[in-house]
C-alpha cells in the first residue's frame, strides 16, 4: 500500500505524466494535418520516452535521448519541412477512404497481439547481475566490449553525413 | 494504491513499446508525404528502443547490453534520419513535392 503523498506515490504520479506524454505525443505526430505540429508532438513524445528511461535506471542514455533526438533529430526534420514540405492540408490526392479504418485494424491488431504476448509470457530474471550498470560500467563496456562496434558506428555516421551531403547537393545549380 | 508502483514493472513498459509501434506503424501506412512517413518510422524505433531498455533493466544479467544497444539504435536513426531527409529534399527538388502518389514514374 503506497500513499499518494509518499516519495513513491510522487514519482508513480510522475510515471504515468511521463506515459502520458509519450502517447500523447505519439499520436499528435501521427494524425496532426500539418506537419510541423506532427514534429513538435514528435518531439513530445521523444521526451516522455526520455522520462521513461529514467525510470529504468539509465539516466546516460535518458539524456542522450534528450541530446539527439529532441536536440538533433527534430530540428533536422523541422528544416526539411520549411524547405521542402506544404502541409498535408490541401490534399493534392484523393485515395481510397478505406485506408484509415484498414491501418488503424491492422495496428491494432498488432497491438492487441504484442501486449498479450508481453503480458502472458512468465519472463525469468537474470540470476545474478555482473555489474550495476552505472555510468561508468557503461563507458567501460563501450570501450572494451563494445569498442569494434562503437568504431564501426561511427564510420557509418561519417558515411551517412558524406552520402547526405552529395544527395541534397545534386540538381542544385538547376 | 498499487497501479502507483506500476513503473517497477516489466510488463508496462513492453506495453507502452507495444503501443508506440502500433501507432509508428498506423502513422506509417496512414500517412501520405514522406516526412509523416520518416516521423513514424521514428516512432517505431523508439518503440523497439524502450522495450530493449526494460528488458535489460528486469531481466539481463548485465544491464550495459540493453544501454548500449540503445545507444546504438539511437545513431543509426540519426544517420537514417539525414539520409532520408537528403533524399526527400532530392525528391522535392525533382517533382516539386514530397507527396507519395505523386512519385509513381516506375509504376508500370
Amino acid at each position: 500500500m503506497v500513499s499518494l503523498f509518499s516519495v513513491e506515490g510522487l514519482s508513480g504520479l510522475l510515471f504515468f505524466c511521463f506515459i502520458g506524454l509519450t502517447l500523447a505525443g505519439a499520436v499528435i505526430a501521427t494524425s496532426a494535418r500539418s506537419l510541423i505540429r506532427s514534429v513538435a508532438g514528435l518531439a513530445l513524445c521523444f521526451l516522455g520516452v526520455a522520462g521513461l528511461y529514467y525510470y529504468l535506471n539509465s539516466p546516460f542514455v535518458a539524456l542522450m535521448q534528450i541530446l539527439i533526438y529532441v536536440g538533433a533529430v527534430c530540428v533536422t526534420i523541422i528544416f526539411a519541412v520549411m524547405l521542402a514540405g506544404s502541409s498535408e492540408l490541401k490534399q493534392l490526392t484523393q485515395r481510397n477512404g478505406l485506408v484509415g479504418p484498414l491501418a488503424i485494424l491492422a495496428s491494432g491488431i498488432l497491438v492487441f497481439a504484442l501486449a498479450g504476448l508481453a503480458l502472458k509470457t512468465e519472463w525469468l530474471a537474470a540470476p545474478c547481475l555482473v555489474n550495476r550498470g552505472t555510468v561508468e560500467d557503461l563507458g567501460q563496456s563501450l570501450l572494451t566490449t563494445y569498442s569494434m562496434s562503437f568504431e564501426l558506428i561511427s564510420v557509418v555516421l561519417l558515411v551517412a553525413v558524406i552520402g547526405s551531403l552529395v544527395l541534397a547537393r545534386q540538381g542544385r545549380d538547376k | 494504491m498499487e497501479i502507483l508502483v506500476l513503473s517497477n514493472s516489466l510488463h508496462t513498459y513492453l506495453v507502452i513499446g507495444a503501443l508506440l509501434f502500433g501507432i509508428g506503424f498506423y502513422g506509417l501506412v496512414q500517412r501520405q508525404t514522406f516526412i509523416g512517413m520518416l516521423i513514424s518510422a521514428e516512432l517505431i524505433l523508439s518503440g523497439a528502443s524502450l522495450n530493449f531498455m526494460a528488458f535489460n533493466r528486469f531481466l539481463a544479467p548485465d544491464p550495459t547490453v540493453g544501454q548500449v544497444f540503445t545507444l546504438f539504435i539511437m545513431a543509426i536513426a540519426a544517420a537514417e534520419c539525414a539520409i532520408a531527409l537528403s533524399i526527400i529534399i532530392a525528391v522535392y527538388r525533382n517533382y516539386k513535392s514530397i507527396d507519395t502518389e505523386d512519385v509513381v514514374d516506375l509504376q508500370g
